[in-house]
């Protein structure tokens, strides 16, 4: 109980990623699910920093600095489309986006 | 012990912050709770001795990405509620339980095999910082080169995407006002 081990780091990586995965079924606005796959990559992240910590090997940590640059890239290019879209129709809703009725 | 309190610590507010962030109907709200959680995570990165990614994910995350979010919320209209979808709860909650089951498969497998060495173990005496340097620089240069390229093209995107039109707040314009006025100019001008 007082030892923290690998597996307390693992649960606690599986938590964070069930309420990441919750966060984008459950949201409507995009930049609320932008925000939950935010918390999926942050808890991806703990899972490859506490693997490299207990195994005594860097390629958890290197994995974890080419999440976070993915994810700032991800941030930039997916605002710069929300913004050009809401200039154009005035909402960001998921359900409002598809433009080809089939 | 004191590592057994942080961790328990961290962990509680960590779920709470990301918690409030997914549940939440205020985008403000959201973003806040979402910056809090980022900086909580950096918390557990120095206690696993990888002070050099905690200190990237403070300035990365709740540096960069929150401002870009605090910035980009000032287009939308964020003071209403948000809507949100109301499908079955069962089948959310399920499928998300089975997902994250699928990622501590996917993460424990080669731990169960036990015949895991250390590509590229510490390094006796250097620092983390030292260490990751000495990794980054050598085995991984090239994928640190692609992801710098990467953020180029990020970088010019979002400046191509949301940068032109910033003195018209095409907000307040119906459609066919805009393609009336970029009528005469350059035709890219919005798309």
């Amino acid at each position: 109980m007082m030892e923290i081990g690998l597996n307390h780091y693992l649960v606690l990586s599986t938590i964070l990623f069930s309420i990441g995965l919750v966060g984008v079924m459950r949201r409507k606005n995009l930049l609320l699910l932008f925000f939950a796959t935010e918390i999926l990559l942050n808890s991806v992240n703990i899972a490859f920093a506490a693997i490299s910590h207990f195994y005594g090997d860097l390629t958890g940590q290197m994995f974890a600095f080419f999440v976070i640059a993915i994810a700032a890239s991800e941030v930039a290019v997916g605002l710069g489309l929300l913004i050009v879209w809401h200039k154009r129709h005035g909402n960001i809703d998921l359900d409002t986006l598809s433009t080809m009725k089939g | 012990m004191f590592e057994a309190i942080a961790f328990y610590l961290f962990a509680f507010l960590t779920i709470a912050m990301f918690f409030i962030t997914v549940t939440t109907s205020q985008a403000l709200y959201a973003l806040t709770a979402l910056a809090a959680g980022m900086i909580f995570i950096s918390a557990f990165f120095f206690i696993l001795g990888a002070e050099f990614l905690g200190a990237v994910q403070i300035v990365v995350y709740s540096g960069a990405v929150m401002a870009l979010y605090a910035f980009g919320m000032m287009f939308f209209d964020t003071t209403r509620e948000v809507k949100e979808k109301h499908g079955n709860k069962y089948i959310v909650v399920g499928l998300s339980t089975i997902a994250a089951l699928l990622v501590v498969v996917i993460f424990a497998a080669p731990i169960v095999s036990e015949n895991i060495t250390a590509l590229y173990p510490m390094v006796e005496g250097a620092g983390n910082t030292q260490e990751v340097g000495m990794v980054l620089f050598t085995k991984y240069l090239i994928p640190f080169e692609v992801a710098a390229v990467m953020l180029l093209v990020a970088m010019i995107a979002g400046i191509v995407l949301a940068g032109k039109k910033m003195d018209l707040s095409l907000t307040l314009y119906h459609t066919a006002e805009i393609d009336e006025m970029t009528k005469g100019q350059d035709k890219k001008v919005l798309s």
